[in-house]
């Protein structure tokens, strides 16, 4: 069964995928959502990019769009998505069923719903293999059983003769994986892999598909809103706000160095095992932005604790910080620059300031 | 992991709620087999004091909260909740004695009522027991709802769909505050939510028990999240106790194996933290028949043969903690008083 990427020359020598200027936008009665909006880097081969942002930032939209999962209607797509050199942003479902599985998979939150309640979890594993691969379905159940070992399921062969509500969640989801690596795809995608899971399974089904991507040289592209997760499973992080790219570098430059307050807050709003119990925790105040009226500047300037009138009315672009080429932000005063420490002199005073006139109206109250 | 035993128990005049021997067992279709969701647990929370409870799925953390709520009975055991006796409770004495403790859901969006106006839904327990007049109702709602931070006029014209998950959580704290209840439990609140909402939410409930000096009992399986929230920790495990112990004294000396499994799984926000490799493998057998003696043997490091034959009773190691192992990770101490 050859493909059409297969017939087509290969670009093996550059980056596996490239986004430039990628935008989804959707039409809905309140006008047009602009989920993602002019988002742009490239993934190399065998590498793990973390996608990192809150509800609402456009990371799941992103990762759909690339995957090309979107309803046709009332989406409007644009920009340019290169898979292998090859443009795949404007193909259609039907010309995409070459990509899936063999070339990209996906996997998603919840591995209750993603998995067909009425179906044997063998022939679940079997079916891509035989319409993708053209396997025999005796050949494709082996196959089935060596996944389901490649994922750690015990008993394998007992487990293809099982129904999903059979399994616990943990399980369910290693089954997702089984069968997302079925076809040995180039790319997978897992869109919070591990959110419904808990915590002693979220670590073991992460070390399985840091596991998987290093032995089948596989990238691996992380969707998840916990900076925890990332830090320790990939080798570079995108973080999105609000529809927007707003900072992306190598997992170490960035928690080495990080230049978006936004950033900063996300990870300051982990609660930390460290602390004392009934420490305060660093809430980012507010909501994400409206993605039908974004705010015209930053649009992280109204929940910024550091934002001054040009972040609210100009947009800031995306370069690289002066150590780093790879390391890009979208801030006027990055963390760390005269501008951020000046935002946070002003904001300890005024600080002060209230706390002062507190004090005098609880003495007056007195 | 064991957890009979009650040396944890304390003898305070301010025990809000003491929960004895607590077993709540469920029947499997009709091969007369059944699940030991929880199996003979004993806590008690003194007023003012916030509780977590943490374990893995199916632990029976979330069965316990429920059980306190008589929603379902327990199998046996007593639940004592402002010196009254819930398991023999019946009738309007029940329903009266639930205005008392109310329980806030994982899902907020699922656990309000899809076709009611936000300000309607938070009303509604006043409503019910004919709480004042209609124009003190509506000071209270909207007292409230400022407080959690909704809007109440806007409140007053949405249903739930138009507000986001953070949003539907503060409006089901915000419902569970009307009939000024003395225990709240909270039942996963913020695990569905973004971390930094979730931040949002913990330090909101951290103000609400301050200022209506509330009782918690946090039910999670985010041991960071419990941390920060809690006096008091108890982790459980296939519906025993393991251990019980002051908050800051479980994450500084973890004395169970399974807790500091727990500890180790949480992932690190530092790529220069070496990962660790996977803490424990495999997931917790079924609770329709648990292993013999200590519940945890078949996944711990340190069993042995007593492990699998007898059950480990909750001992003291240290200043209100207590361990149910055979070979805890700190030497237990001689109970001088209690």
């Amino acid at each position: 069964m050859s493909t059409q990427i297969q017939a087509s020359a290969r670009d093996i020598d550059g980056p596996l995928l490239e986004l430039e200027d990628v935008t989804t936008h959707f039409k809905t009665p309140r006008g047009v959502v602009r989920a993602v909006d002019g988002v742009s880097f490239s993934l190399d081969r065998g590498k793990a990019l973390g996608i990192v942002g809150e509800s609402g930032s456009g990371k799941t939209i992103l990762s759909r769009s690339i995957m090309g999962l979107l309803p046709p209607r009332g989406t409007i797509r644009g920009g340019s998505i290169k898979f292998e050199g090859r443009e795949i942003g404007n193909l259609d479902r039907k010309a995409m069923r070459s990509v899936w599985g063999k070339e990209m998979a996906m996997i998603f939150q919840d591995p209750m719903t993603s998995l067909n309640p009425v179906m044997k979890i063998g022939r679940q594993i079997a079916e891509p293999l035989q319409i993708h691969l053209g396997m025999t379905k005796q050949n494709a159940l082996a196959t089935a059983e060596r996944l389901l070992q490649d994922v750690r399921i015990p008993e394998a062969k007992r487990r293809l003769e099982q129904y999903p509500h059979e399994m616990s969640g943990g399980m369910r989801q290693r089954v997702m994986i089984a069968i997302a690596l079925a076809c040995g795809p180039t790319a997978l995608f897992a869109d919070e892999p591990t959110t419904a899971l808990d915590v002693t399974v979220q670590a073991q089904i992460l070390d399985l598909l840091g596991e998987q991507r290093r032995d089948r040289n596989m990238s691996l592209v992380l969707v998840t809103h916990d900076l925890g997760v990332v830090a320790g499973h990939t080798d570079e992080i995108a973080v999105m706000y609000g529809g927007k790219l707003v900072e992306k570098a190598s997992t170490k430059g960035l928690f080495a160095n990080m230049k978006m307050p936004y950033t900063e807050a996300l990870l300051n709003s982990i609660p930390k095992l460290e602390d004392r119990s009934h420490t305060r925790l660093n809430a980012i105040a507010g909501r994400p932005p409206d993605l039908v009226n974004p705010p015209k500047g930053c649009r992280f300037a109204p929940r910024c604790p550091y934002a001054v009138d040009k972040c609210v009315n100009e947009e800031p672009p995306l370069i690289a910080t002066a150590e780093d080429p790879n390391h890009l932000y979208a801030c006027w005063y990055p963390v760390g620059s005269e501008g951020y420490h000046e935002a946070k002199v002003r904001i300890a005073a005024s600080k002060h300031a209230t706390d002062a006139l507190a004090a005098t109206s609880a003495a007056g109250g007195n | 992991m064991a957890g009979t035993g009650k040396a944890h128990l304390r003898d305070s005049p301010d025990v809000l709620l003491r929960i004895e021997d607590l077993v709540v067992e469920f029947p499997v279709g009709r091969t007369g087999l059944k699940v030991n969701a929880v199996s003979g647990i004993s806590l008690d929370v003194l007023k003012g004091e916030t509780l977590g409870l943490v374990g893995e799925s199916g632990c029976g953390k979330s069965t316990t909260g429920r059980a306190i709520m008589q929603l379902p009975r327990p199998t046996s055991g007593s639940v004592q909740f402002e010196g009254k006796e819930l398991t023999a409770m019946q009738g309007d004495a029940m329903r009266e004695a639930r205005t008392r403790m109310q329980m806030i859901f994982q899902d907020p969006i699922s656990s309000l009522n899809p076709r009611r106006k936000v300000r309607q839904i938070v009303m509604e327990p006043l409503n019910i027991w004919k709480r004042g007049t209609d124009a003190e109702r509506a000071k209270k709602v909207d007292g409230i709802l400022e407080e959690v931070g909704i809007d109440p006029v806007r409140a007053g014209e949405s249903q739930p769909h138009q507000f986001s998950g953070g949003q539907c959580q503060r409006i089901s704290i915000a419902r569970s505050l009307v009939l000024d209840p003395s225990l709240i439990i909270c039942d996963e609140p913020v695990s569905a939510l973004d971390v930094s909402v979730q931040a949002q939410v913990l330090n909101l409930l951290e103000d609400l028990k301050a200022e209506y000096g509330l009782t918690l009992i946090f039910i999670a399986h985010d041991l960071a999240v419990v941390k920060n929230i809690s006096d008091r920790v108890a982790v459980m495990y296939l519906g025993k106790i393991c251990e019980v112990a002051p908050s800051d004294m479980l994450y500084e000396q973890p004395a169970h194996h399974y807790t500091s499994v727990l500890l180790n799984s949480i992932p690190v926000p530092d790529p220069e933290v070496a990962v660790t490799k996977t803490a424990i493998e495999g997931e917790p057998p079924s609770p329709v028949l648990p292993p013999p003696g200590c519940r945890f043997n078949p996944r711990c490091p340190a069993a042995q043969d007593i492990c699998r034959s007898e059950e480990p009773q909750l001992r003291a190691v240290g200043e209100g903690h207590f361990v149910a192992c055979h070979f805890p990770t700190i030497t237990p101490v001689e109970l001088t008083s209690r």
